[in-house]
């Protein structure tokens, strides 16, 4: 009982990491086509993210993996029937990772414009499309007591989900312009310190209708309403969102970025705690919903593996930071790397 | 087509195309990492450049190996979701660990590498090489350890309906992955070492660069006769202890039918898998299939007549890949003993260097055919003896599978020609010139 949940919120925190990290990656890949006005901005904004993405990334594969170990009929269930719009991610994945690597090699526009293209494409699909699942999986997905869905991709673009995407493309966004306002000098930062203002009253007005639209379409409010404490969630979402304003007018870019970051992570336990203990529940029948309870792992397996979480994660997060900080700074246009 | 073939198509598309990078990751980290620290110690500018040169081959397969890794995380639960279910208690926890352990280190640390030249100190930047060497290596432990589960599954009781974890030492410590590590991380040095004395020799036989590649030559030559001779003498027993274990993934090897002692090798053969026997048999040696199984010439060799047909696996490619695997390893020894020949007079040995360049695909063939053999011989299990593959598929439509199948193949078909295109205009234009000459 108590193993359980602390895994369901050790799964949720994991997201919530990926979402913070990986996320201002999507959004400056996401912005490039429109931020970068040269072919050095564009190697810029790069070389903004280039030595940290990877690492970035693998929270998402640790994510999955914590998915599979501690809840392996969720990571079934959840992978298999929303088998498309994974797949779009995961091709979006690919051709934005190679993109990095490959742009640089060779001097020729084509060649540049594909690996553009490869960028841009795999930082926006990925951002809207693990929106529409989440927003999707807070709704309930159509699935049956064999967990089939009984759908396809089109069933979870429906209006909920569509705003799902809609909103983490824009959470994505002003954390990506942020990070840029961050590492980008001159003309290209001016242009990112704009954008992170203009996205911003998009991103509350989304907000907003978002948390209304999840009164009616899921039953995200039952655990709020049942303890109120909780609500203290959605208050941190909001403070994050309020602070991001406050600091980006102060031109105080690193906390306008860390209270991004406090907008991202709470935005992600404002639907986790509202799903627990569900975790893929079905629409269909409550009865066929996956829990933390009904699809997780033996108690052994979530002991050693709690273990593992315990020594190694604090270990991932010392080096992570470390490297954060070594490149804090400008981006020196001299010595670009990609 | 049904769902079972598309999704093991899929599959099969999709970790061959990982394992054409992964095994260069693995060795190259490690000479890499070696060529730095002769840098920091001695201060020889060659070693430099030869690290950097080196080290852009390098990071070029290395993207391709990262996103060609994300998608078989995600295999097992869309298009193995029943498979998922049933062994996720034990398996899957072995995939979590190897994120948590490895790639976070190898991802987070080739970035430090990567844009770190002025940012670390030089000993502290080779440092960084020898982790994302040890991370890429510790990450092999563990989806081995996966893999040798499904080989030959310990550990674990049946309860709730699902295989579930009893005694984790015993995964861990599972003599088949054990001897599946050592033999596919040796053959991982293998290809690395032939990579490199291949691209070496190219340039020694052009004329230059003379001296920075006959150093990287030698490097490489020595890691490789070392790793060639381990993997060979590993493969054997490695033979002995699946023919213990998977006794029907021996006979196919052989296209053995009939159970025999004394029972041979054929150098080739023609199975007829319909009638259970070899329209075609070659070279047949007597008794040393006795001997490969059980190192005894005289011993009883189980014949695939005497296993139920649903339960023996597709005989003509098991057969096939297996002698491809110990051809080349044959081969490889040879090269390698000349190699070792003339390891003081390189330049005037046009003719071995040339055979060098040529070799670069052959381990490379010989470490797919490797797991063809391995993965196609535990047909059709996909947990052997413990679950079918066709029991471990997803219940999604086959036109799904259809199409992200091919997008698969172009994609990764037009990722493969850029990268191969990316490393040949590398390799063939050399290192940078010196920075003072
Ligand atoms: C450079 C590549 C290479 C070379 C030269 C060899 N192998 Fe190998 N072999 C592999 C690369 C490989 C591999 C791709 O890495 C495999 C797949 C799974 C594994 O553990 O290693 C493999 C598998 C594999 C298996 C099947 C294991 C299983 O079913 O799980 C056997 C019995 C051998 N090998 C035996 C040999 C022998 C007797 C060799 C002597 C010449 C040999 N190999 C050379
Ligand atoms: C990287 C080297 C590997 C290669 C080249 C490889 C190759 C293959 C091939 C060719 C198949 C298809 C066999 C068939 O269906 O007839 C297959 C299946 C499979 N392999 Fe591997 N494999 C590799 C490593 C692994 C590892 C490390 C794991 C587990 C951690 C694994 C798990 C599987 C699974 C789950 C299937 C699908 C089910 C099946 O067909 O049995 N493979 N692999
Ligand atoms: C014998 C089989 C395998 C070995 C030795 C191996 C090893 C490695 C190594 C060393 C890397 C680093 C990148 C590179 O090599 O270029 C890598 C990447 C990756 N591999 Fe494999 N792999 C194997 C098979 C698999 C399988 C079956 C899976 C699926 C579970 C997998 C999942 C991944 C993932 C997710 C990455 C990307 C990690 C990152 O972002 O840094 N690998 N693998």
């Amino acid at each position: 009982m108590v193993l359980e949940t602390i895994w369901f919120f050790l799964w949720g925190l994991l997201w919530a990491v990926f979402f913070v990290t990986d996320g201002f990656d999507f959004g400056v890949g996401a912005l490039s086509p429109f931020l970068a006005k040269t072919e050095k901005e564009k190697r810029v904004m790069m070389n903004a993210i280039g030595p940290l993405w990877d690492g970035n990334e693998v929270w998402l594969i640790t994510a999955g993996g914590v998915t599979f170990a501690a809840f392996p009929l969720v990571y079934a269930v959840m992978f298999s029937s929303l088998y498309t719009a994974l797949m779009l991610i995961l091709f979006s994945l690919i051709i934005r990772g190679v993109s990095f690597e490959f742009r640089h090699q060779i001097e020729s526009p084509a060649w540049k414009k594909i690996w553009d293209t490869c960028f841009f494409m795999g930082s926006v699909l990925p951002a809207i499309l693990f929106g529409v699942a989440f927003a999707n999986i807070f709704k309930g997905i159509p699935i049956d007591q064999d967990g089939v869905l009984q759908g396809n991709l089109f069933t979870l673009l429906n209006p909920y989900g569509l705003l799902g995407g809609v909103l983490f493309l824009l959470l994505f966004l002003e954390h990506g312009a942020l990070w840029l306002s961050i590492r980008a000098d001159a003309g290209l930062k001016d242009r990112s310190v704009a954008t992170a203002q203009k996205i911003w009253p998009l991103l509350l007005a989304v907000a907003v209708i978002f948390l209304v639209a999840t009164a009616f379409a899921t039953p995200l409010y039952d655990n709020y309403l049942k303890n109120p404490v909780l609500f203290l969630i959605l208050v941190a979402t909001v403070a994050g969102l309020v602070g991001t304003k406050f600091f980006l007018n102060k031109a105080a870019y690193f906390k306008a970025w860390f209270a991004s970051a406090l907008t991202i992570t709470g935005t992600t336990f404002f639907g986790v705690t509202g799903l627990y203990p569900n975790m893929f529940p079905s629409s269909l029948n409550p009865a066929y919903s996956l829990t933390a309870f009904n699809a997780s792992s033996s108690p052994l397996t979530l002991k050693i593996m709690l273990t593992v979480i315990v020594i190694f994660i604090p270990l991932v997060i010392g080096y992570q930071i470390w490297a954060y900080t070594l490149f804090k700074d400008k981006v020196n246009d001299k010595e670009l790397t990609y | 087509m049904d769902v079972v073939l598309l999704s093991r198509l899929q599959f099969a598309a999709a970790t061959m195309f990982h394992f054409l990078f992964v095994p260069l990751t693995l060795g190259l980290a490690f000479l890499l990492a070696f060529m730095e620290t002769m840098y920091v110690r001695t201060g020889d500018e060659d070693y430099l450049r030869m690290t950097k040169f080196w080290g852009k081959i390098f990071l070029i397969n290395f993207a391709l190996g990262i996103v060609t890794g994300i998608t078989l995380e995600f295999q097992f639960g869309t298009n193995w979701s029943r498979y998922s279910g049933y062994v996720g208690d034990i398996f899957g926890s072995l995939l979590a660990i190897e994120a948590t352990t490895s790639f976070f280190l190898e991802s987070t640390l080739i970035g430090v590498w990567i844009f770190g030249w002025k940012k670390l100190s030089k000993k502290a930047h080779a440092t960084v090489m020898w982790l994302v060497a040890f991370a890429g290596s510790l990450s092999a432990i563990w989806i081995i350890t996966a893999n040798g589960w499904m080989q030959h599954p310990v550990g674990f009781t049946i309860r709730n309906g699902r295989a579930e974890l009893s005694d984790f030492m015993a995964v861990v410590t599972n003599k088949f992955a054990i001897l599946e590590l050592i033999h596919t991380l040796s053959a991982s040095y293998v290809l690395s070492a032939f990579f490199i004395m291949g691209i070496s020799a190219y340039h020694l036989l052009k004329k230059q660069h003379v001296a920075l590649f006959t150093k990287s030559f030698r490097i490489a030559l020595y890691f490789g006769i070392v790793s060639t001779l381990v993997v060979v003498v590993e493969g054997d027993t490695h033979g002995v202890h699946v023919t213990e274990v998977q006794p029907v993934k021996l006979a196919a090897m052989e296209a053995h039918w009939e159970t025999t002692t004394r029972a041979p090798i054929h150098l080739f053969a023609i199975p007829d898998e319909e009638n259970g026997k070899n329209l075609i048999e070659i070279g047949s040696i007597p008794g040393l299939l006795s001997f490969l199984g059980y190192h005894d010439f005289n011993a009883e060799v189980k014949g695939l007549n005497d296993f139920p047909k649903e339960d023996r696996p597709p005989v003509f490619i098991t057969f096939v890949a297996f002698r491809l695997m110990v051809g080349l390893g044959t081969l490889f020894l040879l090269l390698m003993f000349i190699g070792f020949l003339r390891r003081n007079k390189l330049s005037d040995s046009p003719l071995f260097l040339k055979a060098m360049l040529w070799a670069i695909p052959l381990p490379y063939i010989a470490i797919e055919c490797g797991w063809v053999l391995a993965e196609v011989g535990r047909q059709p299990w996909i947990v052997y003896g413990l679950m079918r593959t066709s029991d471990a598929v997803s219940p999604i439509a086959s036109v799904q599978v259809a199409m992200t199948l091919l997008g698969f193949v172009v994609v990764y078909g037009l990722l493969g020609a850029a990268g191969f295109y990316l490393i040949v205009k590398h390799a063939r234009k050399g290192p940078d010139a010196p920075a003072k000459s």
